[in-house]
């Protein structure tokens, strides 16, 4: 690769990998702020949100300039469409931290028992989206998809438990009407990680497009982890 | 201040208007690159920054063509001189019949430059810039036709070099060759900016978009705009612009 072009998809990979480890970083925090009631840290997360942001315009700004200057293809090609996603995507789930961390500083979320969110596996919720985030930022750096197929399976499991959650919910709402509006938020917060965990699954298909050339999105989650696995196999057969 | 000032040049082949109220600056140590059609002026323009155009009978100049301040076409002005200073790589390789070594000392001994260690230092050096010597370093006293077509074009920038210019002017240098060497030629030219000022003309658009930081477009003639690179490839101010560089001039 020729050393200008070269030098600028280092720089525009420096500032992904920037973004991504403040993305994770945020949705760490808002966790922890969630769980914990902690109101500064959540006033923390919302201060960052500007700075996602941020990084996201940058990396737009640079990739039209790569793809403006440097007329990419085969590889460099699908790696500039992944990354132009990748920071979208990424930009959306820390709106769903800054979401979740307003909902800690304005929400009274205090008259929902510790006892429900214990019910409702919050804390396992986020840590399975932390652990997809942070995997795929390590398939990405190692070039690696095999541990893709893992990544989606994690949704999986967040999903089962967005949806026990939802019919919690739904119960516990019937029988506290009073506290209607802080059950709402909690539902919220419940809602926002599970689209947390579908966008790092977004993410890991654009990372399998720039390394493998395959389209996997709008196919279904058994579908794709199938392809994924086969693909594992045969490349452990070379 | 600019190392190359134009300011309102006209240029004329006979009664050929071949350049109309030209204008420009191109700062130090930068990569400047000129794109347009075919007989747009833009190698009219490059060759008049070392004067290639003197030895064209029947031409005329107005304007001024300001190098470090200095007007080039003043009288006095020694062009031997003029074109140390402001060297130039042309579209074939066009190295002397001598040996791979004389070829970059013949402008240094022409130049009456130092003894011979200083020639054998200074060819190395020149050489190396070019990112040629560890291709050659074996084989110096080989006929420098013996290369290849785009180790001969390097040999010609190393030679160029070779004097220490200021400013290296190139015109079309990667046009004939293969993408390999067309990308040691950029490769080249993206390591030389540190040291040299440099002005080159191509017909590949994306060449002058990867290679270049600031970008101007001839057409019949006017330089119908001159900006950052980044800003021609993304968001060119004018329509002609914006037509030639996405095909559809014409």
């Amino acid at each position: 690769m020729p050393k200008n072009s070269e030098k600028e998809l280092i720089s525009l990979k420096e500032e992904i990998n920037s973004m991504w480890k403040l993305v994770l970083s945020q949705v760490q925090k808002c966790k922890q702020a969630y769980l914990t009631g902690n109101v500064v840290l959540a006033h923390e997360v919302v201060v960052r949100e500007k700075s996602v942001n941020s990084f996201e315009l940058s990396i737009d700004i640079g990739s039209e300039n790569y793809i403006a200057l440097f007329t990419p293809v085969a590889m460099d090609l699908r790696w500039i469409i992944s990354m132009i996603k990748i920071s979208a995507t990424l930009e959306r789930i820390a709106d769903f931290a800054d979401g979740i961390a307003r909902h800690v500083i304005e929400d009274n979320s205090d008259l929902v028992p510790e006892s429900v969110k214990d019910d409702l596996k919050i804390e396992a919720m986020f840590d399975a989206v932390i652990s997809m985030l942070s995997d795929s930022y390590v398939a990405l750096e190692t070039e690696n998809t095999k541990i893709s197929g893992k990544i989606l399976q994690k949704d999986d499991i967040v999903d089962k438990l967005y949806q026990d959650g939802r019919r919690y919910l739904a119960e516990y709402i019937q029988k506290e009407p009073a506290k209607g509006s802080s059950i709402l938020n909690t539902f919220l917060t419940l809602r926002k990680i599970e689209r947390i965990g579908d966008h790092c699954c977004n993410i890991v298909e654009e990372i399998v497009f720039y390394i493998d050339a395959k389209v996997l999105k709008h196919s279904k989650a058994k579908n794709k982890i199938s392809r994924l696995e086969t693909e594992s196999e045969v490349g452990t057969q070379e | 201040m600019d190392i190359i000032e134009a300011k309102n040049i006209d240029f004329y082949y006979s009664d050929f208007h071949a350049l109309k109220n030209v204008s420009l600056g191109i700062a130090k140590n930068s990569v400047t690159a000129f794109i347009g059609p075919s007989g747009c002026g833009k190698s009219t323009f490059l060759r008049l920054l070392n004067r290639m155009n003197d030895l064209i009978p029947d031409t005329k100049l107005a304007g001024k063509c300001l190098v470090n301040g200095e007007d080039i076409y003043a009288k006095g002005v020694d062009v031997d001189t003029l074109r140390k200073k402001i060297g130039m790589v042309f579209q074939k390789p066009n190295p002397f019949p001598k040996t791979i070594f004389e070829n970059i000392a013949y402008g240094l001994r022409v130049n009456r430059m130092g003894n011979k260690e200083f020639i054998r230092n200074r060819v190395e050096e020149s050489l190396k810039a070019a990112a040629l010597w560890d291709e050659v370093k074996d084989k110096m006293n080989r006929s420098a036709y013996d290369l290849s077509g785009g180790q001969q074009q390097r040999l010609c920038i190393a030679r160029a070099l070779a004097v220490k210019p200021d400013i290296l002017l190139m015109d079309e240098p990667a046009s004939a060759l293969d993408p390999i060497s067309t990308a040691k030629i950029e490769d080249l030219i993206f390591d030389l900016k540190t040291q040299y000022t440099i002005v080159i003309v191509t017909h590949n658009m994306q060449q002058a978009a990867r290679v270049s930081d600031s970008t101007g477009f001839f057409m019949l003639g006017e330089l119908i705009e001159f900006s950052d690179t980044k800003k021609m490839f993304l968001n060119p101010a004018k329509e002609q612009t914006q037509n030639y560089i996405t095909g559809r001039f014409g």
